[in-house]
């Protein structure tokens, strides 16, 4: 069956290349401001899960989805025009923590319907178009290091089995409604090149192609992802998947982002997106970075031409997600690299061979 | 290093190829991995730009040993910086090592030699892996060996992946067949020139694809002549290379450079290659004997350099470099030259290991290579293990245990335990006893754990930010258990500061330390699990985090204040229904003298009274520390005669009054009443309230929040007291300074000052058992009095609850303290004699010790205006408390 590119990602590219567009800010930022208990958590269905839920916040699509809902509209009424569902962690992998693997295809599919729902009401009430990315994280293994030092050759998950899980997450998050597919935070690229190729396969039981957004985290002083790659030879190692953007969250504020979003900005033939965290966490692991002061650094990376898409990350909140699309508003979007045709591969470092 | 290494002809080694390299084949069929990666390590030094891996041997289980040597370079920072080439013959084993490499690979080979279906379907997979792919020219008839063969089989893959599979031209990599020449059959002899010319035309026809062959066959025939070889493979690239050719599969660093070849076998070999004259092949085989002897190409030696340095040094790299490969022979080296085989271990393996925790905290070395140095260490240290112990069984000691035992965990709610665990080796390799409870693991898991096993040590580690509050609970659930065991901190949101601020004090019973790094762990274990530097060591670390939480204190308050309103409404509310007021034993006054110093000897805090004497270290411990027990240890034996002599002599004569009265909390201040009527007021105690602003959970704190609200109707007490040891110190302190014995002077004020305490500790004691009765149950020993593990507290005006001093006015008053017990204030609210102690009585089992912090000019105004004061002269008392500058104009009152 052929597969066919999706109508959204054409509207998306369309509005790419008039302005930049503006994503959502923390999620995680704003559901501890709720305060839930573990009761909040668990709501009326799963009051006697036998593990404690507390803390798994993609949960909440399921028992507090109001609030989610709530969170989603806000940052479409702060200026976002794409919302991340809250599915980060809604893998089977992920959720075996609290084992809850069972409910990772319905937490996609209510995760995307809930922002898709949220989406709805902003589109009513201005008009815009909104989207929804349904968000697939990292999980928290790693396909390319081993967890026992003693034994580096070991693995604690294979590609396969992220394959599996990302694919369900990738059907659940497609049949809940979302637009796009964000595979987001990628400490480690393998996963990130298991997620892609589960993708593939769901777009080709579909018959059609969503646009897919990818980004990576640059976790330390090194510059690097957490399994090794500098920026540009991660870029090289999801190329093939033909993103609709390539580009960076979390472990970095605005500030320390910059040279390494530069650096993809320059290399990318695609849109790149960029969201950092509210600068880095104090000593109590806080993230006091104002809104000012976020929204002039991310319309610093808009008037430097290094970005297409912005949001917020870590520490982010509607309050930031307004001032980034304020601050990003008078600034052309980045005009979209054309590097010569090479042949480019990757180990931890990029390799290029010319044609 | 290469940022970005560009090239125009990719050199991919072959020494990790079974099927090329003799030697690799031999030691992967041994499972000598370590020795295989050293293999892969020098052609990267030798400088590959991308390898080779191929497990192509009958006797392995190929896709078993592909996965396996993947995920061990994947382990090795120094290799898996260039790309890896996928090499095999089966698609299993291709697809298998594609999900081993998170970079963009080539895939070597896919062919047409299925049929179109396999060859669409494998390339399909390529695509979607994200690898550049070798399509070898061979098709469903074979292998293609002619120009024409070699140029009609390449166009039809490139239109099938270019044009149905969208596959990128750019990750096309054709290679038309090296083969053999010079074989003495006369059709192989164009063989050379077929691929030449199938070069030339591929870059011509098919844009962007590029051009790969393993180049070792075009001399088959010269297998035994080296020199010969290696002249044929430059001679050919060259040529090949100046068409096009833009990879192949070489062993790096054998070939000679095309102009350096002697020129009579470059134009020998030439002829062959070029298929330039009929003899061409006889004349290099009459002439390769000539060669073999010749001056051996030289083979460029991987870095081994560093195997000339001494010993230690070799360690050093060995261990930041992750080099598994000579570590026991270096140990073995270090062994015969150390005194002690332990010596190895403490002196140059932690002294590398230092070097890899600066340069891992330095942002120097990254993860993958800090796991790899820990191995290196556990590797010497296994290696010296059997030393260390036949050494320990000729001294005749005893089988000795692990070093300790160390409960570790990430903590609930987080997921993160590379660094945990990496911690756990490096202790592990230092002989400790490691129990990794893994992630999220409940607080109460680890306590019960730790005491289950009789661990000597928990730690814990996080990432995520929730994760330090999670710890705090962690180390306020020891306290609360019990539990004295030290507490590590570790994980990437944590600090010192945090640990010295948040979690050491929810934990006073033991220590929590917070330990940078792996290479750091150890250090902090052996000095906390070892009796004699244990002392020290906490003191050191007590010290500089009472020195971090006051500089963070300091910095705090110069932040801003949160308004007296908005401090208020965040008042602690302490909870009354699990705790019902007792009514004292009496209300009014009661007076104590004589009371004897035999009996407040005993609740004499020996610690302060050292720290007088400028010897900062815990009793008892300082009786027998190192540096300073030869001067504690007189000292205290001094001090026990003149306490003794002090009683039976009567130098000094201790005195109390304490007193009881029912009270309430009306907004920050506490109203005292004359009876249980509770209709006159007798006297109000003014507190301040806290007005940091906060940012968590925590309380803006007064004292009065300890107390039931007055519109509660919850019937509550407050006490007060006044005592001292000082009634005779005037007249003592005469004597000695008449002797010029300052010596006995000093000695003796301290020891009332001690004495004045340890009877505010005795009074506290029988306020709480019998005379207000609150605790009539509670059974402590003088360790945990000292250590105020008792329900309610006694702050004294003056002090960090309540700095203000003034407030003694109002309790002298109440206490009539001059009349009872002698005790006088001076116009500065000093009390006379000086060795004494005031303060009131709190006995809400909520009620704790805090610290003010600074306050703002709003409070002031609103604290003078209660206490009738003037704002100034409040602000004068106040004045080491002010967030502001009291003789600056507020803002709104400047215009």
């Amino acid at each position: 069956m052929p597969i066919t590119r999706s109508k959204t990602e054409d509207t998306l590219r369309k509005l790419a290349a008039e302005r930049i567009l503006v994503l959502d800010g923390a999620m995680g930022t704003m559901i501890q401001r709720l305060k839930y208990s573990e009761e909040d958590y668990r709501g009326t269905r799963f009051s006697d899960w036998p593990r404690d839920v507390k803390g798994n916040n993609d949960l909440l699509i399921l028992t507090q989805p109001d609030a989610i809902r709530d969170i989603h509209l806000q940052y479409f009424r702060a200026g976002a025009d794409i919302v991340e569902s809250n599915t980060f962690s809604s893998t089977t992998i992920a959720q075996a923590d609290y084992g809850m693997e069972e409910l990772a295809y319905e937490l996609n599919v209510e995760g995307a319907r809930l922002a898709r729902e949220a989406a709805a009401i902003a589109e009513k009430e201005d008009g815009r178009p909104r989207f929804v990315a349904g968000a697939i994280g990292p999980t928290n293994r790693t396909a390319s290091i081993s967890p026992d030092v003693n034994n580096p050759g070991y693995r604690a998950v294979s590609f396969d089995e992220l394959r599996i899980a990302y694919a369900e997450a990738t059907r659940g998050l497609l049949e809940g409604g979302a637009d796009i597919i964000l595979i987001e935070t990628i400490f480690d690229t393998l996963n990130a090149k298991a997620a892609i190729v589960a993708a593939e396969e769901v777009f080709e039981e579909r018959g059609e192609r969503a646009p897919v957004m990818i980004s990576g985290t640059i976790t330390d002083l090194s510059g690097r992802t957490l399994s090794g790659q500098t920026p540009t030879a991660f870029w090289y190692s999801v190329r093939h998947s033909r993103p609709l953007t390539i580009g960076l969250n979390c472990a970095l504020g605005a500030r320390e982002m910059r040279a390494h979003l530069e650096e993809i900005a320059r290399v990318a033939d695609t849109l790149v997106c960029a969201y950092p965290n509210a600068g880095l966490p104090n000593e109590f692991g806080l993230y006091d970075e104002s809104p000012e002061a976020t929204g002039s650094m991310v319309g610093e990376f808009a008037e430097a031409g290094l970005v297409n898409i912005v949001g917020g990350c870590c520490g982010t909140t509607p309050d930031h997600i307004k001032a980034i699309a304020d601050a990003v508003r008078p600034f052309k979007p980045r005009p979209i690299a054309n590097p010569p045709v090479k042949m480019r591969l990757s180990g931890l470092e990029p390799f290029e061979l010319a044609s | 290093m290469t940022i970005n290494a560009a090239a125009n002809f990719v050199n991919i080694g072959e020494r990790t190829n079974v099927t090329g390299s003799a030697k690799f084949r031999k030691l992967i069929t041994a499972g000598d991995y370590t020795s295989a990666l050293a293999v892969a390590r020098d052609q990267v030094e030798n400088g590959a730009q991308v390898i080779d891996v191929n497990m192509d041997e009958g006797l392995l289980d190929s896709e078993k040993a592909m996965v396996e040597f993947l995920n061990l370079i994947a382990s090795e920072p120094d290799i898996a910086r260039v790309p890896i080439m996928v090499d095999s013959s089966k698609w299993s084993v291709i697809e298998a090592g594609l999900k081993c490499v998170q970079g963009k690979a080539i895939v070597n080979s896919i062919s047409l030699k299925e049929g179109e279906a396999s060859f669409r379907e494998q390339a399909e997979k390529v695509r979607r892996y994200g690898a550049a792919v070798v399509v070898m020219a061979f098709d469903e008839t074979g292998q293609a060996d002619t120009f024409q063969r070699k140029t009609e089989i390449c166009a039809r893959a490139y239109r099938i992946l270019v044009d149905e599979i969208g596959f990128p031209p750019e990750d096309i990599i054709f290679d038309p067949n090296v083969f053999a020449v010079a074989t003495g059959i006369e059709e192989h002899n164009n063989y050379g020139v077929d691929f030449l010319d199938a070069v030339r035309w591929i870059k011509a026809n098919l844009p962007h694809a590029h051009i790969s062959g393993g180049i070792s066959n075009l001399s088959f025939s010269f297998r035994g002549n080296e020199p010969v070889r290696a002249a044929m493979h430059s001679v050919f690239l060259y040529h090949a290379i100046g068409l096009g050719m833009d990879m192949g599969i070489v062993n790096a660093g054998a070939l000679p450079v095309y102009d350096d070849i002697d020129p009579e076998l470059r134009e020998l070999c030439e002829d062959v290659v070029l298929n330039r004259r009929p003899d061409s092949t006889e004349r290099l085989l009459e002439e390769a004997e000539r060669f073999r002897g010749g001056p051996k190409m030289e083979e460029k030696k991987a870095d081994t350099a560093w195997r000339e340095l001494p010993v230690k040094e070799r360690i050093a790299h060995a261990l930041v470099k992750g080099i598994t490969q000579y570590i026991e022979e270096d140990a073995e080296e270090a062994r015969r030259q150390a005194k002690r085989p332990l010596d190895v271990i403490e002196g140059p393996l932690m002294d590398g290991m230092n070097v890899v925790g600066d340069l891992f905290g330095a942002g120097k070395m990254f993860l993958p290579q800090v796991v790899k140095s820990a191995r290196v260490m556990k590797q010497a240290v296994a290696y010296l293990t059997p030393f260390i112990e036949k050494e320990k069984e000729e001294l005749g000691l005893t089988q000795k245990a692990a070093a300790g035992k160390i409960v570790m965990a990430t903590v609930k709610g987080d997921v993160h335990d590379i660094g945990k665990n990496i911690v756990g080796v490096v202790l592990q390799c230092n002989n400790y006893e490691v129990i990794d409870l893994g992630v999220m693991v409940p607080a109460t898991r680890i306590l019960e754990t730790a005491q289950e096993t009789g661990a000597d040590v928990i730690g814990l580690s996080g990432l995520i930010t929730p994760s330090l509050d999670e710890m705090v609970h962690v180390a306020a659930e020891m306290e609360r258990l019990g539990l004295d065991l030290p507490l590590l901190i570790g994980g990437a949101t944590t600090s010192k500061i945090h640990t010295a601020v948040k979690i050491h004090p929810a934990y006073s019973r033991g220590q929590a330390v917070y330990v940078q790094d792996a290479s750091r762990a150890v250090g902090v274990v052996s000095a906390l699990l070892s009796d004699e530097q244990k002392p020290q060591y906490v003191e050191g670390v007590r010290t500089d985090y009472a020195r971090l939480a006051e500089q963070h204190a300091r910095a705090q308050e110069d932040k801003a204040r949160a308004p007296l309103p908005t401090a208020r409404a965040n008042r602690l509310n302490p909870s009354f229904e699990n705790w019902k007021p007792v009514k004292p034993s009496f209300l009014g006054t009661r007076s104590f003298r004589e009371i004897p110093l035999e009996t407040l000897n005993q609740f004499i805090d020996w610690t302060p009274f050292f720290q007088t004497w400028e010897l900062p270290r815990r009793y008892p411990d300082i009786l027998t520390d190192e540096k300073y027990g030869e001067a504690a240890r007189p000292l205290f034996e001094d001090a026990q005669r003149m306490l003794e002599q002090m009683a039976k002599e009567k130098w000094l004569e201790a005195r109390a009054v304490v007193g009881f009265w029912p009270a309430a909390a009306e907004g920050d201040d506490v109203v005292l009443f004359k009876d249980e009527s509770r209709s006159e007021r007798i006297a109000t105690l003014h507190t301040l309230r806290q007005q940091m602003q906060r940012t968590n959970n925590r309380p803006n704190l007064a004292l009065a929040d300890f107390m039931a609200p007055i519109d509660s109707g919850i019937p509550d007490w407050i006490g007060g007291f006044a005592v001292t040891a000082g009634i005779g110190e005037e007249v003592m302190s005469e004597r000695f300074a008449r002797a010029n014995d300052d010596y006995s002077g000093i000695l003796a004020k301290a020891l009332a000052d001690r004495l004045a305490e340890a009877c505010a500790e005795y009074m506290h004691m029988l306020v709480r058992r019998e005379l207000w009765g609150y605790a009539a149950d509670e059974k402590l020993s003088n360790e945990e009095l000292i250590a105020e593990a008792y329900q309610g507290i006694r702050p004294a005006p003056g002090y960090p609850a309540q700095p203000d001093h003034t407030e003694k006015k109002t309790l002298f008053a109440l206490l009539d303290a001059p009349e009872a017990i002698g005790l006088t204030l001076t116009e500065s609210y000093a009390m006379w004699p000086g060795s004494a102690v005031s303060g009131l009585y709190f006995s809400h089992p909520e009620s704790h010790y805090f610290g003010l912090g600074k306050i703002d000019r709003d409070q002031v105004a609103d604290y003078a205006a209660r206490k009738g004061m003037e704002r100034a002269e409040m602000e004068r008392w106040l004045a080491p408390v002010l967030n502001y500058n009291p003789h600056r104009a507020a803002k709104g009152e400047a215009a």
